[in-house]
C-alpha cells in the first residue's frame, strides 16, 4: 500500500512555477532520498505533504488522507500522522528542551497547550517525552535552554519532538544541511536508525549524494519542479545523480563551498 | 526551466570607476518643504507674540513664584502622600489591565497572526486611534462618563496603554522567526496552541521590558491627569497653583520627582535582568 501517493501536483509563488507536475508514490516503510539543486522545489514538495503549502493543483495523499484539500481541523488531525524534520530544527527558543519536546504531543493532546507544558502535562506523557530525549541521547540536557545546544544537538531535539508525536510518515527537509559533515552523519544515522525501529515511512531531502546512496533505499531526483530521477529499488549511480546538478550551478552562485565542491567533484 | 536558463552568467559590464559628487543635487521635494517651513515657522513666532520684552517679564514672574515657594510647605505631607499612593494605584491598576487587553489587541493586529485581513486593518485602526487621542482627552471624556475621580484616570490610562503596548507588542510578533511556527503547525496544533507555544516564548521578555516602559509612562501621565479632575495628586497640584500656595506646590512638584525618578530606576534595573 502506498502511503504516500502524489499525483499531477502543482504549485506556483507568484510568477514562479515550482512543481510543474509531480507524480510520486512512495510504499509503506520505504525510506526515499529526494535529491535537487536549490530551487528545484524539493522543499515545496516537502511543505505540501504535511499541507504547510497548498496545493494550486493536483493531489496530495498521505496515509490515505487528503492532505491537499483538507482543511481546518480534518487537516490538523491529519497533520498528527506526519512528522517534520526541518533543516533549521525550529526549535521554540527562551524554553526548556523537555518543553520543546512535549511541544510533539500539541497536536494530540485534548486539553490543549496547557497539557503540554511541562508544569500540566500528566505524568504518562511527560515520562513518554523524556524517552524519547533519552533515545536521542540527551536525557541530561532536558531543563537546558535548547539555545546553548550544538546544532546537532538541537536536530537531535527536533527528532524527539516527532518522535513523542509518533507519526506515521516522516517528511525531513534537508535536516543535516546546516549541520558540519560529521554532526550530519551522527544524525543521519540516528534519524535512520529510529525509523527503521517504528517502521516508518520517509521522505527525506539531501544535498550530500554519498548520504543517499547510503541511506536511501530508493533516490528521487528532481530538476525544475519536475521528478527527473526515480532509482527504483536499483543502485542509483553517482553520474545520474550529479545529472540533477548540471546547468545549475554556477561558479559565482552563491552555494556554500562544500556543496560547489561536491558537485564539481561527481560532475 | 526558464528561470533556471534566466539564471546563466551575467556578462560583465564597462564600469565607471570615478567616485561619486561629493554633494548630491538636493531633491525637489526640499526645495519645496524648506521654504514652507520658515515661512510657518516665522508667522508662528509673530502670531504668538513671542517677544524679548515678554520673555524677560516671563522670567521675573517665574522668579518670584521661586521666592515665594520656598521653603516648601511640609505640613500637609500626609495628604500629599494619600494623593501619590493614589496616584501610583492608578497608574498601576490602568496599565495591568491596558496590557492585560494589549495582547489580544497586539495579536489579532500582527500580520501574522490576525485571522484576517480585515479584522488586522480594524484593530490596527483601533489601536492608533487609541495612541493618538492623547491621554488627557481621554480623561475629559471618561470625566463626563464616569464622573470625577481616580476611574476616570484608570480608564485613560487603559486607553493610552493599549495604544502604545499593542503597537509595540504587535511589532515584535511581526518580527518573531516563523521556524518554530510552522514547526507547532506541523504537529497539527491549533491556531491557539502555536501562539502560546512558539510566539509567546519569544515575544515575551520583550512585552514585559515594554510593560515596564507603559507604567513609567503611566506614572506620568496619572500625575497630569489630576488636572482635569481624574484623581491622585494632579487635582492637589492644581487646588495649590489656584489658591496661589507656591509652596505646597513646590512639594507637590518634588515629592512627584522622586517618585517618578525612584520608579524610573527600578523599572530600568528590572529591563536589565528581563532581557
Amino acid at each position: 500500500m502506498s502511503a504516500i501517493r502524489v499525483s499531477e501536483l502543482h504549485k506556483s509563488f507568484g510568477d514562479l512555477h515550482v512543481l510543474r507536475g509531480i507524480e510520486l508514490e512512495i510504499r509503506s516503510g520505504e525510506f526515499v532520498v529526494l535529491l535537487g539543486a536549490n530551487g528545484c522545489g524539493k522543499s515545496t514538495l516537502i511543505r505540501c505533504l504535511n499541507g504547510l503549502a497548498q496545493p494550486d493543483r493536483g493531489a496530495v495523499e498521505v496515509d490515505g488522507l487528503d492532505i491537499g484539500r483538507a482543511r481546518g481541523r480534518s487537516l490538523s488531525r491529519a497533520r498528527r500522522q506526519i512528522g517534520v524534520v526541518f533543516q533549521h530544527f525550529n526549535l521554540v527558543p527562551n524554553v526548556s528542551v523537555f518543553q520543546n519536546v512535549l511541544y510533539g504531543a500539541l497536536g494530540q493532546q485534548p486539553g490543549g497547550l496547557a497539557r503540554t507544558l511541562p508544569a500540566f502535562a500528566p505524568g504518562n506523557l511527560r515520562n513518554r517525552a523524556m524517552a524519547c530525549l533519552e533515545r536521542v541521547g540527551l536525557a541530561e540536557h532536558a531543563s537546558q535552554d535548547c539555545r546553548r545546544l550544538s546544532g546537532g544537538q538541537q536536530q537531535r531535539v527536533a527528532i524527539a519532538r516527532t518522535l513523542l508525536q509518533d507519526p506515521q510518515v516522516l517528511v525531513a527537509d534537508e535536516p543535516v544541511a546546516s549541520l558540519d559533515p560529521r554532526a550530519g552523519r551522527a544524525v543521519m544515522e540516528l534519524l535512520v536508525e529510529i525509523v527503521r525501529e517504528r517502521g516508518m515511512t520517509v521522505l527525506c531531502s539531501l544535498h550530500q549524494l554519498e548520504l543517499a546512496s547510503e541511506y536511501g533505499d530508493r533516490v528521487v531526483g528532481m530538476k525544475a519542479g519536475r521528478i527527473e530521477l526515480d532509482s527504483g529499488r536499483n543502485p542509483v549511480g553517482k553520474s545520474a545523480m550529479a545529472a540533477l546538478y548540471q546547468g545549475v550551478v554556477r561558479v559565482d552562485d552563491a552555494l556554500p563551498e562544500d556543496r560547489t565542491h561536491a558537485v564539481a567533484q561527481s560532475a | 526551466m526558464n528561470e533556471l536558463q534566466g539564471m546563466s552568467d551575467p556578462k560583465p559590464m564597462a564600469t565607471d570607476t570615478t567616485p561619486p559628487q561629493r554633494f548630491r543635487r538636493p531633491s525637489p521635494l526640499l526645495w519645496v518643504v524648506v521654504p514652507v517651513f520658515l515661512v510657518l515657522l516665522i508667522q508662528g513666532v509673530l502670531v504668538m507674540e513671542i517677544t524679548p520684552t515678554r520673555l524677560a517679564s516671563g522670567a521675573v514672574n517665574l522668579m518670584h513664584f521661586i521666592g515665594r515657594a520656598f521653603p516648601p510647605y511640609l505640613s500637609d505631607l500626609d495628604v500629599i502622600g494619600w494623593a501619590m499612593l493614589e496616584t501610583l494605584y492608578i497608574a498601576l491598576v490602568g496599565v495591568t489591565a491596558g496590557v492585560v487587553l494589549s495582547v489580544p489587541f497586539a495579536f489579532l493586529a500582527a500580520r501574522n497572526t490576525a485571522p484576517h485581513v480585515s479584522v488586522r486593518v480594524v484593530t490596527r485602526f483601533l489601536i492608533a486611534a487609541m495612541r493618538t487621542i492623547p491621554d488627557l482627552v481621554w480623561a475629559l471624556i471618561f470625566v463626563v462618563s464616569v464622573g470625577l475621580g481616580p476611574l476616570a484616570g484608570v480608564l485613560a490610562i487603559v486607553m493610552d496603554t493599549i495604544g502604545f503596548a499593542a503597537r509595540f507588542f504587535s511589532e515584535r510578533i511581526e518580527e518573531v522567526h516563523p521556524g518554530p511556527s510552522e514547526a507547532l503547525t506541523s504537529t497539527g496544533a491549533g491556531r491557539l496552541s502555536v501562539i502560546g507555544g512558539a510566539i509567546m516564548p519569544e515575544t515575551l521578555a520583550s512585552m514585559t521590558a515594554t510593560s515596564l516602559f507603559s507604567v513609567e509612562k503611566a506614572l506620568r501621565s496619572a500625575v497630569t491627569l489630576g488636572l482635569v479632575g481624574a484623581g491622585g495628586i494632579g487635582v492637589e497640584l492644581a487646588a495649590a497653583m489656584r489658591l496661589f500656595n507656591y509652596d505646597e506646590a513646590l512639594t507637590i512638584i518634588l515629592a512627584i520627582l522622586i517618585c517618578v525618578l525612584g520608579f524610573e530606576q527600578l523599572s530600568s534595573a528590572i529591563r536589565k535582568r528581563v532581557i
